[in-house]
């Protein structure tokens, strides 16, 4: 009990103090997880990361609970991974409760269609960013252009696109190996 | 029973969300078109809190979505649901990880469906803009081209992107002066 408890205390700082998770999740994990606890080292947390970021789910969820179950199995894994969402689950409510008090005053009203202008500028960031990273040859060229022309005029669900894009894969990967 | 729903909603958002928390941006955008309820302005102001707040984004707009959607068992319902697909495939790999490690399918599969995520997550931001930037209403309504486009809103998007690409401040710093903006302005 006390390991589960202490790994739930350690996420939910870890949580508390991520802005953003991904790879700002990283340096405070690597001080907490590594530094002050001693689970696991800077090698394991990496080889986390990069699981994480391409097996399905939330990268900073299946990052707390690979450390979690090696500190104490699949409970651990379970205690590490409520303690990442807590924080959100606190945070997020009561502020959505304020927002939605609030929101039909004019001030709030005209702070967000300011805000949308940002968002949209964030989103556009992290598009181009993504490209880079994901467009690499001419078969991921291939695959993005194809993806955005469907989407751009058929209305498909989202799910269609992933298994899609994971059957066309592994075919590829097949005819590379 | 819209808990149920919202559980089903979730835990596919989580199961198919591959490659980080904006991941979850398209399938947002499906469940605001699908169900009444929230709006795609009420969604991005959504995006706008989970980016300004502590925690992963991907948890931060399901509490926010299902809370909105259900209150707050809805919120609750919502953030276990989306986390509940990362606990199980990682405690399931975490036997075998360095089998996994290396695996050619993962990496295979990941190869091609990251540059698939990245063209859905463009959608989610061609959604965002015209939220933001142009009234499609107003226009179909007077039919005349200058009404599409919001103006002030568009020369601060094309100033607020040539910054942060220059400065690379956090998030946070671009929302706050856009909410500032938008309260001066009042556009």
């Amino acid at each position: 009990m006390g390991k589960l408890w202490e790994l739930y205390i350690t996420f939910f700082k870890i949580g508390i103090s991520t802005f953003g998770g991904g790879y700002a999740m990283l340096p405070i994990l690597e001080r907490e997880a590594v530094e002050k606890k001693g689970w696991v080292s800077v090698t394991e947390v990496m080889d986390y990361y990069a699981i994480s970021q391409c097996t399905p789910g939330i990268i900073a969820i299946n990052t707390a609970t690979y450390i979690g179950h090696k500190v104490n199995d699949l409970l651990g894994g379970i205690a590490a991974a409520l303690g990442m969402i807590s924080p959100s689950i606190i945070i997020i409510m009561i502020l959505a409760g304020i927002i939605q008090r609030y929101s039909a005053l004019p001030i709030v009203e005209s702070a967000f269609s300011g805000i949308q202008i940002a968002v949209a500028v964030i989103i556009i960031n992290a598009v181009i960013k993504m490209y880079k990273n994901s467009v690499v040859d001419k078969i991921t060229l291939g695959i993005f252009v194809i993806t955005l022309a469907i989407l751009l005029f058929v209305d498909i669900p989202t799910i269609a696109v992933i298994i899609g894009a994971f059957i066309i894969s592994l075919l590829i990967g097949r005819g590379q190996s | 029973m819209i808990y149920l729903t919202l559980f089903y909603e979730f835990i596919k958002t989580g199961l198919f969300s591959i490659g980080g928390g904006l991941a979850t941006l398209p399938f947002l955008f499906q469940i605001a078109e699908r169900y009444p309820w929230f709006t795609v302005a009420e969604l991005v102001n959504m995006i706008a809190i989970s980016e300004s707040t502590p925690g992963p984004i991907g948890i931060n707009m399901a509490t926010y979505a299902g809370m909105v959607a259900g209150g707050v068992l809805g919120g609750i319902i919502a953030s276990f649901a989306m986390a509940i697909p990362s606990v199980v495939i990682s405690s399931f790999l975490a036997r075998g990880l360095q089998k996994y490690k290396d695996s050619k399918i993962l990496k295979s599969a990941f190869y091609g469906i990251r540059p698939a995520v990245c063209a859905l997550i463009a959608m989610a931001g061609i959604g965002i803009m015209k939220e933001a930037l142009f009234d499609l209403e107003l226009f179909k309504v007077t039919e005349n081209i200058g009404d599409l486009f919001k103006i002030m809103p568009i020369i601060i998007f094309v100033t607020l992107l040539f910054f942060s690409n220059k400065y690379k401040k956090h998030p946070i710093f671009y929302i706050a002066i856009a909410g500032v903006l938008g309260i001066i302005l009042k556009f």
